[in-house]
């Protein structure tokens, strides 16, 4: 073979290459788009959450830091302000009128003011946050123990799941409220809570005040903000998008443990 | 084995470009917002005449990377994301994809990995051509200068590993592996909560996102020597002996 065929030849499996890379990228882009594919993929979800907890243990702590630990700032991400008036006419008066709604598979559904929610058994944290982005912060949190409210409310054997519904709008027009799911484990470990105060202040509104979820062994898209309403449900299927939350409905992993 | 490793690695590395574009910042320590700034940004900005560009910062200092890193073109449109399109699964923003990708290939990965491990450890394959014997531990000087001028062994000598070789593929399987499995696992809230936070062993979990990155591209480097090696000694003879076990060992007078 001369020179020239070596050439030529050389440039032929470089093309061919460029092209099998091409349709590879393209080719995985068809299988993402498409309907049978990604629940394959997402067969991997239920093997990680087992293990997760099966190598943790269900009571498992999550790091708590020091004070010198906390990150100066404590970033707010997604809704930094509700585009709902109702939420507005709340924080207009400072929040004097919020009172948490408790419902569902429970035996004693009730309000909450936030005063009766302070009264709550609490807890005060130092805890990382970490964004499913990838960033990580480290604040320091209190709020009444989710234990504690579930005590009073007095949960129905068959609940399963308590569904935190927020008042901020996902979407234009005030449609798709942010919403959020977790188990019962979750729900009654120690470190749940619903937290109100960030830094020794009364939570921000940015970061979801008046009430906002703390649920630390799991990723940020979990800690719903502008809690409203809490319901205890056996299965979540019927809300919204039928996934458990609002970015699970967006193909987000309902676990979010890793 | 080997094979399943390919596909599974490239679609993790390239879903993991994916997921590393959400927050195209790296960092050293627990926190995204400490006293310490990024030591890795990749971003998309105007530059001083208005134009969009892409820039990438390592430990403060930018160079500018329109077209590659940042901003990058497609079909002549141009979008802002850390990797491009070309090297990434899916190609375009689509965080939760990727991550369903990673995750499943993951567990393929480890699956065949430890399978791999086993064999290894069962036929004895380890303790016989990967463990570097004392003279290859003499010969790693020569086998430096070899290397470095191209010349490979022949007759007998080409049917085993090299000692660089061996300490290459042991480097890899038994270190950058296991290493970017651990720090993989360790930027989960969940399994941190193992020995009391286990992750701050590594400086925490933003230096284990770090070096999950860095080694990740090790393995990129490892790769393209390994394929130009496998390329320049033939690589049709080493494919062949890879899938059927027949080898054609090359002749002294290949050389000079």
């Amino acid at each position: 073979m001369n020179d020239v065929d070596r050439g030529a030849r050389r440039r032929f499996l470089a093309r061919i290459a460029a092209a099998v890379g091409a349709l590879g990228v393209a080719g995985c882009d068809r299988l993402s788009q498409s309907e049978w594919f990604p629940p394959i993929l997402d067969s991997a979800e239920k093997l990680n959450e087992r293990l997760a907890k099966l190598v943790t243990g269900r009571s498992a702590m999550a790091k708590e830091y020091t004070a010198a630990d906390v990150s100066p700032t404590f970033r707010s991400n997604g809704t930094a302000r509700p585009d709902n008036p109702e939420y507005a006419a709340l924080a207009a008066n400072g929040f004097a009128g919020y009172a948490l709604d408790v419902g569902g598979l429970v035996a004693a559904p009730r309000r909450f003011t936030l005063a009766e929610l302070r009264a709550l058994p609490s807890r005060t944290q130092i805890t990382r946050h970490d964004c499913v982005e990838g960033w990580s912060a480290i604040a320091q949190w209190q709020g009444a123990r989710l234990s504690a409210l579930l005590d009073v409310v007095k949960p129905a054997a068959t609940a399963k799941y308590v569904v935190f519904h927020c008042a901020d709008p996902m979407e234009e027009g005030g449609q798709s409220p942010y919403y959020e799911s977790i188990d019962m484990d979750d729900a009654y470990h120690e470190q749940t809570l619903l937290a109100y105060a960030l830094n020794g202040q009364p939570l921000p509104i940015a970061n979801g005040a008046p009430i906002r979820l703390r649920v630390e062994r799991q990723l940020g898209y979990k800690h719903a903000k502008y809690v409203m309403r809490l319901e205890l449900v056996e299965s979540f299927a019927h809300i919204a998008g039928g996934k458990g939350g609002y970015w699970e409905d967006q193909g987000y992993q309902w676990y979010a443990g890793i | 084995m080997h094979w399943i490793n390919v596909v599974a690695l490239t679609l993790m590395f390239m879903s993991g470009l994916q997921i590393f574009n959400a927050h195209p910042a790296l960092y050293w320590g627990e926190s995204s917002y400490g006293a310490r700034n990024p030591w890795l940004v990749i971003g998309a900005r105007e530059d001083p005449q208005g134009n969009p560009m892409g820039y990438t910062r390592i430990a403060g200092r930018e160079f500018t990377t329109t077209g590659v890193l940042g901003l990058s073109t497609d079909d002549d449109r141009m979008y802002a994301q850390g990797f491009p399109s070309w090297l990434t699964v899916p190609s375009h923003q689509w965080l939760a994809m990727a991550r369903s990708w990673h995750f499943f290939f993951a567990w393929v990965f480890l699956i065949n990995g430890l399978c791999y491990v086993g064999y290894t450890l069962a036929t004895r394959h380890f303790r016989r051509d990967l463990w570097p014997t004392r003279a290859d531990i003499r010969g790693i000087g020569a086998s430096i200068v070899d290397h470095l001028r191209f010349r490979h062994p022949t007759g007998e000598a080409a049917k085993r590993y090299n000692v660089l070789q061996k300490i290459t593929y042991i480097t890899v399987i038994f270190v950058l592996l296991p290493l970017i499995v651990l720090m993989g696992l360790g930027m989960s809230p969940r399994l941190d909560t193992l020995f009391g936070g286990w992750v701050s062993w590594f400086g925490g979990r933003q230096s284990v996102r770090s070096i999950h990155f860095i080694v990740a591209w090790l393995l990129v480097a490892f790769v393209l020597v390994h394929v130009f090696e496998v390329i320049v000694t033939g690589l049709w003879n080493n494919l062949r002996s890879m899938i059927t076990g027949r080898y054609r060992v090359p002749q002294e007078t290949a050389h000079e």
